[in-house]
């Protein structure tokens, strides 16, 4: 058995070590490949190696090394996440790791990568307390606690609303999050909250709460729901006759096709954020898009613009750094103003998205969700 | 606003007791608490659905399809978890389990035809805006399930209580053993209450369905805890119970979500079945318990 084993290892070590292996800088990456998660985690893959190839044809960091991406699968497993985070970290030595996707998923990976000071940027982990998991932890995505206060304020700006309702799902830990969040944008914009009412997630039926709040007179409505509920909510409050200029927007749980499939036409002018959207004009999105088509024949979604904006950031912060050292490396990322397809991009001291300018809002057009003019 | 809470609760109400009618029918006779239930209203939305969308026919007839379709599939069920039992005169409980595994069962195999997602019928199929009768808003929807529920609970007591068959099922539901040696045929009359019953309760799924645009595998279930209240309300087994209890249930979840706070909705709903519990054991309707002993 054992000499088996040795010559095993030593294959191992063999191919594991390709001769270039001193002039590529490592980087990993732990995504869910495999399983219900992939459908996060294959985009987010995409996003990074078009990010990657991208860099290495316009010549890769230090003066012509090439970013090297190692992809681990994590499937959206806590314990895969962990030992993949080990693995890139003792033996592939990488620079930096992008992921896990899921924010469970960081929170036990996370404190490897502190306890080693290696940087871990978050692309996809929007849950509180991400980057207080330690010095090391970066994040790029954007908490839905970022991109309502803006949908808020866009809607008072654009509308001159004053008095709104507010409704929400309360049986959800999701919904109840967005809910706080948007009651504390409404209250921090000045605006007179008419009535609270809520509902159950499996609830179909909203008539009395939509009868109640067309009493009171509303400007707007805000809503914080699950795609499917929110949309019957939609529905049925234009069915009851709540007139087309008392206007409605929701947290980031109706940021889905599905809300104008179901409510059809109820849904027009329905208004809601995002950290970023395919049909952004501007011109370094729509390159990204096409060259995303192109390389995968597939739409990129938000996770995949998220990542391919990570990889270019963490590759603009080594060149800064102008090593692979890693005090130097979390410094220059740190010191990050990046041109993003989510838009300008710059940390907080604690390591989160310090702006929000990226965050577009968009209404329901003809059917589907689009830029406001 | 009052004129229009007192129309959506009217509205909610009809579909509870569409829904719970076929529910206490099948206890009052078959004496079982059939958990199935809650799948049939999502059988009963799925197939016109399909018969809509990818077959085509026109509305009408994608609800009789549905109806007729649920209840072959409610036959088909009851023969082959509840017949046997029945036959073995297992006590009542093994018949609610075997009917809570089967529902399990069915709704899984239904998320794994069509996926989890919600589905609406086709947009066309009928108006999505409210005509206007002074302060109310009426939906085309909802003239519809006013009608429909009006037309079948007049036809189901003029069923019950007038033809032959109804009074076979009301036999049946008195006493079995007396009711097959007056020459009724009792299996007969169970098959044809399963018919009936998931008939009405896959009506009231696709009435759900069209009113609220939500179809899904699992739509019964809010419906199956809204219809165990109404027929305890009601007294279990008590047809007219049923009718009069999902009225109120429905006008008891909108008057609190209206008026007090809709944080009450569901409390207000099953406090009322508690209440009846306590005051009223045998329902609002009832009779001595002890003479079904």
């Amino acid at each position: 058995m054992k000499p088996a084993i040795y010559l095993a290892l030593a294959i191992t070590l063999a191919f594991g070590q390709p001769a270039f292996s001193q002039e590529t800088v490592k980087v990993g990456a732990i995504e869910g490949l495999s399983g219900p998660i992939a459908k996060y985690g294959v985009p987010i893959r995409h996003g990074i190696e078009l990010a990657a190839d991208e860099a290495n044809r316009k010549g890769g960091v230090l003066g012509g090394r090439k970013i090297e991406m190692i992809f681990e699968d994590s499937a959206g497993q806590k314990d895969q996440a962990l030992n993949a985070m080990k693995k890139l970290l003792a033996r592939d030595r990488v620079i930096a790791v992008l992921g896990p996707t899921l924010s469970n998923e960081m929170f036990a990976a996370g404190p490897a990568a502190v306890e080693r000071q290696i940087p871990a940027i978050g692309t996809s982990t929007t849950a509180d307390g991400i980057t207080d998991i330690g010095e090391w932890i970066f994040r790029t995505a954007m908490p839905e606690a970022d991109v309502i206060p803006v949908t808020v304020a866009t809607v008072k700006k654009r509308y001159g609303i004053k008095r709104v309702a507010l409704m929400y799902s309360n049986d959800d830990a999701f919904t109840k999050s967005g809910f706080d969040v948007i009651k504390a944008a409404v209250q921090k914009q000045g605006l007179e909250i008419a009535t609270i009412e809520t509902f159950s997630t499996k609830d179909t039926d909203f008539s009395a709460q939509l009868t109640k709040i067309k009493g009171l007179n509303v400007d707007a409505i805000g809503i914080s729901a699950l795609a499917e509920a929110g949309a019957g909510v939609v529905l049925q409050a234009r069915q009851l006759g709540i007139a087309p200029n008392v206007v409605m927007f929701g947290g980031n749980g109706f940021n889905s096709p599905k809300v104008a499939e179901i409510a059809g036409k109820a849904a027009e002018g329905f208004m809601v954020g995002t950290p970023w959207f395919i049909g952004k004009k501007d011109p370094l999105n729509q390159q990204f898009v096409a060259a995303y088509k192109q390389k995968f024949n597939d739409e990129p979604d938000q996770f995949a613009a998220q990542a391919y904006d990570s990889l270019l950031i963490l590759a603009e912060a080594i060149e800064r750094a102008g090593t692979t050292e890693n005090t130097r490396l979390r410094e220059a990322l740190l010191k990050t103003d990046h041109k993003g397809v989510l838009g300008p991009f710059r940390f907080t001291p604690h390591r989160d998205p310090a702006s929000t300018e990226g965050v577009l809002v968009l209404a329901v057009k003809n059917g589907k969700f689009d830029t406001l003019d | 606003m009052l004129a229009q809470q007192l129309f959506n609760a009217f509205v909610l109400g009809s579909v509870y007791a569409l829904f719970s009618m076929g529910f206490t029918l099948t206890f009052g006779v078959l004496r079982v608490i059939n958990l199935l239930y809650g799948f049939y209203v999502a059988a009963g939305a799925f197939l016109s659905l399909v018969a809509v969308r990818d077959i085509g026919v026109p509305l009408w007839a994608a609800g009789i399809l549905g109806a007729f379709g649920t209840g072959i599939i409610a036959v088909a069920c009851d023969s082959a978890l509840l017949t046997p039992l029945r036959r073995a005169k297992a006590p009542e409980l093994s018949s609610l389990i075997v009917t809570l595994g089967g529902v399990l069962l069915l709704n899984s195999l239904m998320l794994l035809i069509f996926g989890a997602e919600v589905r609406r019928f086709p947009v066309t199929l009928l108006s999505q805006s409210p005509i206007s009768f002074g302060v109310l808003q009426i939906g085309e929807v909802q003239l519809v399930i006013i009608v429909i529920v009006a037309v079948l609970v007049t036809a189901l007591f003029l069923f019950i209580e007038r033809t032959r068959l109804g009074i076979a099922i009301r036999a049946v539901a008195e006493n079995p053993d007396a009711a097959a040696l007056m020459g009724v045929n009792v299996d007969a009359v169970f098959i044809g209450v399963s018919f009936l019953a998931a008939t009405l309760i896959a009506i009231a799924g696709i009435l759900i369905g069209l009113n609220f645009n939500a179809v899904h595998p699992y739509m019964g279930e809010p419906l199956m805890l809204r219809g165990f209240a109404v027929v305890i309300i009601g007294g279990l087994g008590d047809i007219r119970g049923a009718l009069v209890a999902g009225l109120a249930l429905g006008f008891i979840e909108v008057m609190t979500a209206g008026y007090l706070s809709s944080n009450f909705k569901d409390a207000a709903a099953f406090a009322a079945m508690v209440a009846t519990l306590w005051l009223r054991p045998s329902g609002l309707f009832g009779r001595s318990v002890t003479r079904r002993a």
